[in-house]
């Protein structure tokens, strides 16, 4: 009965060890959750005012530049990465449409291609990429700092994927939108590849870019 | 009555005899750079409900099925899909923001104009060889569908 007893409230000690060291391991895990950066905590798309178009990267050509850069152009930014295998071709390939579909007003729009993968996407990598797709697609990549930035700016979710089926054992799940910005800098609207023909983007386009032709 | 039974029978054998896996329109959009995924679109149709299993090209070390699923917010993500269910009549079609043919390892770039063969592997249908057609890089579809 004794012995029995003591078996019981050994095996009981071990229990409430097992659960300190089951407590533990969760703080451990929360601490660790809590410390990992996972900023910005998700999607969101909070309105026009939210969006704001500003951040300091490289060019495809090693040139430091800002959203001032592209000041009295239209711009059509775009967040991708040059191992997305579906996305952003597709994407890029409609932006480039829209610019072929503007004909010479073209001149007066930058279709910008910004990696949320900069360890991979250099400046190199992005220029050989966007020359692919329209001779005035520019690229722009940075540090992760930069890049977290400016991601942050535009209210563009993204995040990092481990997938060890995939190269380098990781893959970025990102926000597929296309952000048109007036000359001024303004954030005017949005747009998603697959929601319209391209032909319908450029008409819209065309549309703002007459109506502040003279201011451009 | 024997008759119609025969006719019936002579009827249903053809397709029977046919029962097979349609792979039609097999694409893929040519490389921009070198050691990038590639991706590669085709259409499945079935007479009796078969499974895809695996894919395999000399081109590549894997083929993978993938799902872009894109949320409300305009989030894409990549889902691996293990095998594929086709339903018998219903195609089942993989394009550009969809399902596609993650193409890993590639052991070139692909180039616009050259057609390389990929393997499908299916339960019930067996293997089944395509040629693969590459076309450019803003392609959107299968030549000849705009």
């Amino acid at each position: 009965m004794t012995t029995r007893n003591i078996s019981i409230s050994t095996l009981r000690r071990s229990l409430w060890a097992l659960t300190g060291v089951a407590a533990l391991a969760l703080g451990a895990a929360f601490l660790w959750q809590a410390q990992t950066p996972h900023e910005p905590t998700g999607p969101r798309i909070t309105g026009e005012a939210a969006i704001t178009n500003a951040y300091t990267l490289t060019d495809h050509n090693g040139r430091a530049v800002t959203a001032n850069s592209f000041g009295g152009q239209w711009q059509l930014v775009f967040f991708g990465f040059t191992h997305c295998p579906d996305i952003c071709p597709t994407t890029l390939a409609y932006m480039a449409q829209v610019m072929d579909e503007l004909g010479p007003h073209a001149a007066q729009v930058t279709p910008i291609f910004i990696t949320v993968d900069p360890a991979r996407d250099t400046a190199d990598v992005m220029a050989a990429y966007v020359e692919a797709f329209h001779p005035r697609m520019v690229g722009l990549t940075g540090t992760e700092a930069q890049v977290a930035e400016a991601a942050g700016n535009f209210r563009v979710w993204y995040e990092r994927a481990e997938d060890a089926s995939m190269p380098d054992g990781y893959s970025m799940a990102h926000a597929g939108h296309i952000y048109v910005m007036a000359p001024d800098g303004r954030f005017v609207d949005v747009w998603l590849e697959g929601d319209a023909p391209a032909e319908a983007f450029a008409a819209d386009l065309l549309t703002l870019i007459q109506s502040t032709g003279s201011s451009s | 009555m024997r008759n119609i039974v025969f006719a019936a029978l002579c009827a249903t054998l053809p397709t029977l005899a046919a029962a097979e896996v349609m792979v039609s329109d097999p694409w893929a959009r040519a490389s921009i750079l070198a050691n990038r995924p590639g991706a590669a679109y085709l259409t499945l149709e079935s007479d009796i409900a078969d499974r895809l299993m695996s894919l395999e090209t000399p081109v590549a070390g894997q083929v993978m099925l993938h799902g872009t699923e894109t949320d409300a917010n305009g989030v894409a993500r990549m889902a691996h899909i293990e095998a594929l269910d086709i339903e018998s009549g219903t195609p089942v079609t993989f394009a550009p923001g969809g399902m596609h043919l993650m193409l890993m390892g590639l052991t070139g770039k692909l180039e616009e104009g050259s057609t390389f063969p990929l393997t499908l592997s299916f339960q019930h249908a067996g293997e089944i060889t395509v040629e693969v057609q590459v076309l450019g890089i803003a392609a959107t579809g299968p030549e000849g569908a705009e």
